[in-house]
C-alpha cells in the first residue's frame, strides 16, 4: 500500500489541517516512508491473536449520579478566542 | 403500474433522566444561561478525562431490558470522530461494534393495520453535543455568527435502532409512540421532543411489493414533533415513488424535512458522508455489567403500559378500549392510579370524567394534563359530592372545567357559588307548585292526556334551580302533584 | 545547596540546617545563571514559589510535616500539565496564552505534599518528538553538551534536573519520553505501570500508553516522587485502585539471586557499540553483586516501533482534535467560515511533526485502512504482552539500554522522521505493554552519559526501584555540575 498525494490531502481534509502542495508532497513521501516501514508487520499472522487495547483488564470506573457544579466557568470562557456574553462564537457554518 | 412498499427504520435518541452529565458532574438542568452547566471534561479542555455515571449505565440497562434487547455483559465505548464548533473534543464517546443492549423488539398496534413486532437492532450509550444559536438568521443557512452553548454537551443520551421492520408512516408513528409511552412509564426519560429530548432520524426505502432485496434508501433528519415524523416519511414516500415512476434513481443520501415547504431537501449523498474513524475510547475500560446489576435492574423495572392496561382491566373490570386511551400517556394513567387508590366508590366512575371531560378539555385547548391545575384528590372529592347528592353530574360538568383552569377544590368551589343540589322536598315541592301555578294552561293540556309535558315542567324547575334541581326528587313530586 | 538530591535536601530542611526560602533562592540563583544556555523552563514561578517556600518555613518551624513529605522541596513540571491560573503551552504555538482552570492530580498531589513548584518546562510539541527540537518555543540544550540535545520529549524536565535547576521534575512517558531523555541528560527517569498515576490533567498524546513519572538525580528520590503521585483518583478511569506501597522500602535490600535477562533484540545490531560496552561493564557490576544475568529473545519486538507509531498517532489524531480555536487556542481571524477557520487555525497552530503525526494517524483510523493497521498495532501489543508475560516467568526484570545511542546532537534526525522514530526503539515496548520502566545512568561514552533500562511486571515498582538502587550504588556514575 502506497499512499498518492491526493489521500494525503483527503486525509488533510478529514483532520482538518490546510495544508501547501509542498507540505502535502512531503507528508506524502515521509508518509509513505513510515507505511513502508510498518510493512513489517503484514508479515505477521495475527487472526487468533484479541488485541489489546489497554493493558488493563479491569471493567471501567463508574461515577455516582451527583450534582458537583465547577466553580470557575468565567475562567473557561476566558480561554475562548471570541466570546459574547456567556456564548463562544464561531463565524457562519454554512 | 408497480405497486411499491415502504421498507422504514427509526434511529430514536433519548435524553437519560441524570441528575448529572454522562461523564462529569455537571447539572444537566435544561434552560440555562449559556454555558452556566460546563467544566473541564464537557468543554474538551486539554488533559481533562471522561468519567462514566453509574446512573446512565443502569436506565440504559432498564430501556434495554424493557425493550426485550440482550443486555451486553461487556460494551465498548469508541470515539466518533468528526469536527463541528458544538462538538468539544472533536469526537463523540458513543458506542459501535459493542452496544450496551441488543436484539429486542416491541409489539405496535398501528392506527391503520393489525398489531405487529417491530425488531430493535440495538440501544447504544453516547453523549450529546452542546447548541448553536445562529445569529442573523433564523437556521443556519443565512447566519453570519453561531453562539456555541455547552449545556448539553455531555448530556446523556440513549440511540435506538429499530431493524428496518416498519411499513407505512403510520406504522413509524405508532413506533415512535410505543417507545416514548416506554420510556416515560420505565422513568427512564421525559421523551420531550420540544425540548429536544427525543429526536429521530427515519431510514426510508421502498421496493416492489413483495421483492425481497431493499431499495436504496435516504436518511431523513430534522423532524421536530410526532407530526412531523408521520408527514416527513410519508412525503419522502411519495417523492421516491414519483422519481421511481419518472425513471430517475434513488439516491443514497442524508435528506432534511422541511416542515413549512412539505418537503424533504438533499443535505448531502453517501460520497461526501462523514468518515468517523471509529476506535476504542482509551480514557475509558470496557463497561461490565455484572449479573446482580441485571437481576436489580430487572427488580426495579417499572410498570409499563400493557402491564397497566391489563391490570385496570383485571383489577377494576375496565374495558379494554378504555384501559389503553387511559395509558396514552403515562400522566393520565399515573393520575388515575392516585385517584383510584383515594376513591372507594366505583372506579369506572373516574374512568368516565378522565377520558370524557378532562381529555375532551385537554384536547381543546391542546395542553397536557400536567399541565392543568387538577389534581386526583381534587376529582375524587368532586366524584364524592356526587356520590352523597350534594351536586348533580350536571353542575359536576360545571365545575370539572373550573378545576382545571384553576385547580380549586370541588367543595370550595360548591361553597362558594351555592350549587349545592337542592333535595330539601319542602322547598322543591314549594318552588313546583309555583312553576304550575304560573302555567295553567300546560296544565290542563297534561291533565287532558299530553303527558309528555312533565318534561317541560322538569325542565322549567331546573330552570329556576340553576340545575341544583336533584333530578329524581323533582320527578317524584311532579307526579304527586300531577296526579293531585 | 542546589547541587544537593532531593534527599539529602529534605533532610537538611528536616534538621533545621537550611531553609525552604534558602534552598529555592539556590534554585533560582542556578536557573539565572543557566537558564540562558540549558533554556529548560518555559515559565519561571519565582514570586508563587517562594512565597510557598516562605508558607514551608513556617510549617517546618512548628514542625507541622506530618502528610507532607515534599514540604518546601522546589520541584518543576514538564508544560503539559496543568496547574490551575498558570499557562499550560504544551510547548505549541496552539496553546500559547491558554490559561490552565484546573489542577491535574499528580501536581496537586505534589501541592498536597508540600512541594514548591518554580516552573514549567519545555517539551518536543504535545510531547511528540525524542530530541525537544520540535518544540515551537525555545531550544533546550543539554547540560553535559550544549551542542547536543537534551533527548526528548521531557528534554527541559531532564536538562532541569541535571543542570540542578530544580531538586526534581514530573515528566510525561507515551513512548519513551522520561527515560530516553534522563538517560541523554544522566538523570534517572521512571515511568510507572499505566495505571499506577492518575493521568487527569495530563495533556493526552496516546492515552492507553501516557504515564506521569518522576526524573530526579538518584533513583531514592525517584522512588520518594513515586510515593507522592501514585495512587487511585476516581477522575482518571484508568487509574488503578490498589492499597498504597512504600516504594523506597527495598531500596537498600542486597539483589544476589536476582535473575535478570538481557533483551536480545536490543543488545546487537542497531545499538550503538559504546552504548553496548557502557552496558556491559554494568552488567557484570550487577554480576559481582549476585545477580544471575541471561539472555532472553523476544521477538515481537521487531514490530514494536511500527505498532507504537500506528496506536499512538491514532489516539494522537482525536486527542489534538480538541484544539479547533473555538473555545481556546489559537484561532485564525481572517476565515470567513467554520470549516476554513478549523483547517486554518490548526495549520497555523501545529508545527510541522504534530501535522505529520496527525496524518499518520488519521490515515491509520481511516475507512479501510482500520483492519490492516490500528487493529494490527493493537494485536503486536498482544504479543508483545506475551513475549514479556513469558520473559518474566523466569526473571525478575529484563534489561536493555535506554536508548541506542547517547545524546546525539542539534540537526542530526530532524529531517528523518524514522530515524528519529528508530531512538525510542527500547523504550517503546515498555509502554506497549503497560510495565513499569526506568532509566539510570550506568556510564559515560564519549564524556556522553549512556542509561540501562529496566522493566519489571506490573505494579511491581519496589521490584523495579530495588534492582535500580543497586545498579546505581554499584555503577560508580557520577553526575556532571554546571
Amino acid at each position: 500500500m502506497s499512499i498518492s498525494s491526493e489521500d494525503a490531502r483527503h486525509v488533510a481534509g478529514l483532520a482538518r489541517l490546510e495544508l501547501t502542495d509542498k507540505e502535502l508532497r512531503a507528508y506524502t513521501e515521509q508518509l509513505n516512508q513510515i507505511l513502508n516501514y510498518a510493512r513489517e508487520l503484514e508479515k505477521l499472522h495475527t487472526d487468533n491473536i484479541e488485541p489489546t487495547y489497554s493493558s488493563l483488564n479491569t471493567g471501567t470506573l463508574l461515577r455516582e449520579d451527583k450534582v458537583c457544579n465547577f466553580t470557575d466557568q468565567a475562567g473557561l470562557l476566558e480561554n475562548g478566542p471570541e466570546v459574547a456574553g456567556s456564548s463562544f462564537v464561531v463565524p457562519r457554518i454554512l | 403500474m408497480t405497486e411499491y412498499e415502504a421498507v422504514i427504520g427509526l434511529e430514536i435518541h433519548t435524553h437519560l433522566k441524570t441528575k448529572s452529565k454522562m461523564f462529569c458532574a455537571c447539572s444537566t438542568e435544561f434552560g440555562r444561561p449559556p454555558n452556566s452547566n460546563i467544566c473541564p471534561v464537557c468543554t474538551g479542555q486539554p488533559g481533562a478525562l471522561p468519567v462514566l455515571n453509574k446512573e446512565a449505565v443502569n436506565l440504559a440497562i432498564r430501556c434495554g431490558l424493557a425493550l426485550n434487547c440482550t443486555i451486553n455483559k461487556k460494551s465498548v465505548f469508541a470515539r466518533k470522530n468528526y469536527f463541528y464548533p458544538d462538538l468539544p473534543k472533536g469526537y463523540q464517546i458513543s458506542q459501535f461494534d459493542l452496544p450496551v443492549a441488543s436484539r429486542g423488539f416491541v409489539d405496535i398496534a398501528p392506527a391503520d393495520g393489525a398489531e405487529k413486532r417491530i425488531g430493535i437492532t440495538r440501544a447504544h450509550l453516547e453523549e450529546d453535543a452542546g447548541k448553536l444559536v445562529h445569529q442573523g438568521a433564523e437556521g443556519i443557512e443565512g447566519a453570519t455568527s453561531s453562539y456555541v452553548d455547552l449545556n448539553r454537551s455531555s448530556v446523556p443520551l440513549l440511540e435506538i435502532v429499530s431493524e428496518p421492520d416498519l411499513r407505512s408512516a403510520a406504522e413509524a408513528k405508532a413506533y415512535l409512540e410505543k417507545i416514548k409511552s416506554i420510556l416515560q412509564y420505565a422513568g427512564i426519560s421525559d421523551a420531550n421532543m420540544e425540548e429536544g429530548k427525543l429526536r429521530c432520524d427515519a431510514n426510508v426505502s421502498i421496493r416492489p411489493a413483495g421483492a425481497a432485496e431493499f431499495g436504496v434508501k435516504t436518511e431523513i433528519k430534522n423532524m421536530n414533533s410526532f407530526r412531523a415524523v408521520e408527514r416527513a416519511i410519508k412525503i419522502e414516500i411519495e417523492r421516491q415513488k414519483q422519481a421511481l415512476a419518472a425513471g430517475r434513481q434513488i439516491i443514497q443520501e442524508t435528506r432534511s424535512y422541511d416542515e413549512a415547504a412539505g418537503q424533504t431537501v438533499s443535505m448531502r449523498s453517501k460520497e461526501e458522508s462523514h468518515d468517523y474513524r471509529y476506535f476504542p475510547e482509551p480514557d475509558l475500560l470496557p463497561l461490565l455489567i455484572s449479573e446482580d446489576w441485571l437481576k436489580q435492574a430487572q427488580k426495579e423495572l417499572p410498570e409499563l403500559a400493557e402491564q397497566r392496561i391489563k391490570r385496570y382491566q383485571e383489577e377494576y373490570g375496565i374495558s379494554a378500549y378504555d384501559a389503553r386511551v387511559l395509558t396514552l400517556d403515562k400522566a393520565t394513567a399515573d393520575f388515575f392510579d392516585t385517584a383510584a387508590r383515594l376513591y372507594a366508590g366505583d372506579k369506572k366512575n373516574i374512568v368516565n370524567w378522565l377520558t370524557t371531560d378532562v381529555l375532551g378539555y385537554l384536547k381543546n385547548e391542546d395542553l397536557e394534563l400536567s399541565q392543568t391545575k387538577l389534581r386526583p384528590a381534587n376529582l375524587v372529592e368532586m366524584l364524592g359530592l356526587i356520590d352523597n347528592k350534594t351536586i348533580s353530574g350536571k353542575i359536576a360538568k360545571e365545575l370539572i372545567g373550573q378545576m382545571l383552569k384553576t385547580g380549586e377544590s370541588a367543595k370550595k368551589l360548591v361553597e362558594q357559588s351555592g350549587l349545592r343540589q337542592i333535595t330539601d322536598e319542602a322547598e322543591l315541592q314549594k318552588i313546583i307548585q309555583e312553576i304550575l301555578n304560573a302555567n295553567p294552561r300546560q296544565l290542563e293540556q297534561y291533565r287532558a292526556g299530553k303527558t309528555a309535558l312533565k318534561g317541560y315542567f322538569v325542565g322549567e324547575t331546573m330552570k329556576r334551580t340553576k340545575g341544583r334541581a336533584s333530578p329524581p326528587a323533582v320527578n317524584q313530586i311532579l307526579d304527586k302533584l300531577l296526579s293531585g | 545547596m542546589h547541587k544537593l538530591s532531593l534527599k539529602e535536601a529534605r533532610r537538611k530542611l528536616w534538621r533545621g540546617e537550611t531553609t525552604s526560602e534558602l534552598l529555592t533562592e539556590n534554585v533560582f540563583q542556578q536557573i539565572q545563571a543557566h537558564e540562558p544556555v540549558v533554556q529548560a523552563y518555559l515559565s519561571i514561578y519565582r514570586e508563587q514559589a517562594l512565597a510557598q517556600a516562605k508558607a514551608a518555613d513556617e510549617r517546618l518551624k512548628k514542625g507541622d510535616t506530618d502528610g507532607a513529605p515534599l514540604l518546601g522541596l522546589p520541584l518543576a513540571l514538564k508544560d503539559n500539565l496543568n496547574l490551575a491560573g498558570t499557562e499550560t503551552t504544551c510547548a505549541s504555538k496552539i496553546l500559547k496564552g491558554y490559561i490552565s482552570r484546573y489542577t491535574a492530580t499528580a501536581v496537586q498531589k505534589l501541592l498536597d505534599a508540600g512541594a514548591v513548584i518554580t516552573g514549567k518546562l519545555n517539551l518536543d510539541e504535545f510531547a511528540m518528538g525524542s530530541s525537544t527540537e520540535n518544540s515551537a518555543l525555545q531550544k533546550t540544550t543539554n547540560p553535559w553538551d550544549k551542542e547536543r540535545v537534551p533527548g526528548g520529549s521531557s528534554g527541559g524536565a531532564a536538562a532541569a534536573v541535571a543542570a540542578d535547576e530544580c531538586f526534581g521534575s514530573l515528566g510525561s512517558d507515551t513512548g519513551g519520553s522520561i527515560r530516553q531523555p534522563a538517560a541523554f541528560c544522566g538523570i534517572v527517569g521512571l515511568k510507572p505501570t499505566y495505571g499506577l498515576v492518575s493521568r487527569y490533567g495530563l495533556v493526552a498524546f496516546g492515552s492507553s500508553l501516557d504515564q506521569i513519572g518522576p526524573l530526579t538525580k538518584t533513583v531514592e528520590d525517584a522512588a520518594l516522587l513515586l510515593n507522592v503521585i501514585a495512587g487511585y483518583d476516581e477522575k482518571d478511569s484508568t487509574s488503578v485502585n490498589r492499597p498504597p506501597e512504600d516504594y523506597t522500602a527495598d531500596l537498600n535490600s542486597d539483589i544476589a539471586g536476582k535473575r535478570l535477562a538481557v533483551i536480545k533484540e536490543l543488545s546487537g545490531e542497531g545499538i550503538d557499540a559504546g552504548v553496548r560496552q557502557a552496558i556491559e561493564k554494568m552488567l557484570d557490576k550487577l554480576r559481582e553483586q549476585g545477580a544471575v544475568i541471561e539472555t532472553v529473545a523476544l521477538p515481537s519486538f521487531k514490530y514494536a516501533l511500527a505498532a507504537y507509531y500506528l496506536v499512538a498517532t491514532s489516539e494522537a489524531s482525536a486527542n489534538l482534535a480538541r484544539f479547533d480555536g473555538v473555545r481556546f487556542g489559537h484561532r485564525n481571524k481572517s476565515a470567513r467560515g467554520t470549516l476554513e477557520m478549523f483547517k486554518r487555525s490548526r495549520a497555523e497552530g501545529f508545527g510541522p511533526e504534530v501535522k505529520r503525526r496527525i496524518m499518520l494517524g488519521t490515515y491509520a483510523l481511516s475507512a479501510g485502512y482500520y483492519d490492516a493497521y490500528y487493529l494490527k498495532a493493537q494485536k503486536v501489543r498482544t504479543l508483545i504482552r506475551q513475549d514479556y508475560a513469558r520473559a518474566f516467568a523466569k526473571y525478575d526484570a529484563v534489561l536493555s539500554p535506554t536508548s541506542p545511542s547517547v545524546a546525539f546532537k542539534f540537526g542530526a534526525k530532524v529531517n528523518d522522521p524514522l530515524s528519529m522514530y528508530l531512538s525510542d526503539i527500547a523504550t517503546i515496548p515498555v509502554n506497549l505493554a503497560g510495565l513499569p520502566g526506568i532509566s539510570v545512568p550506568c556510564g559515560l561514552e564519549n564524556k556522553l552519559p549512556v542509561g540501562l533500562q529496566i522493566a519489571t511486571p506490573e505494579f511491581t515498582e519496589r521490584k523495579l526501584l530495588q534492582i535500580a538502587a543497586a545498579a546505581e550504588r554499584s555503577s560508580g556514575f557520577e553526575r556532571m555540575h554546571l
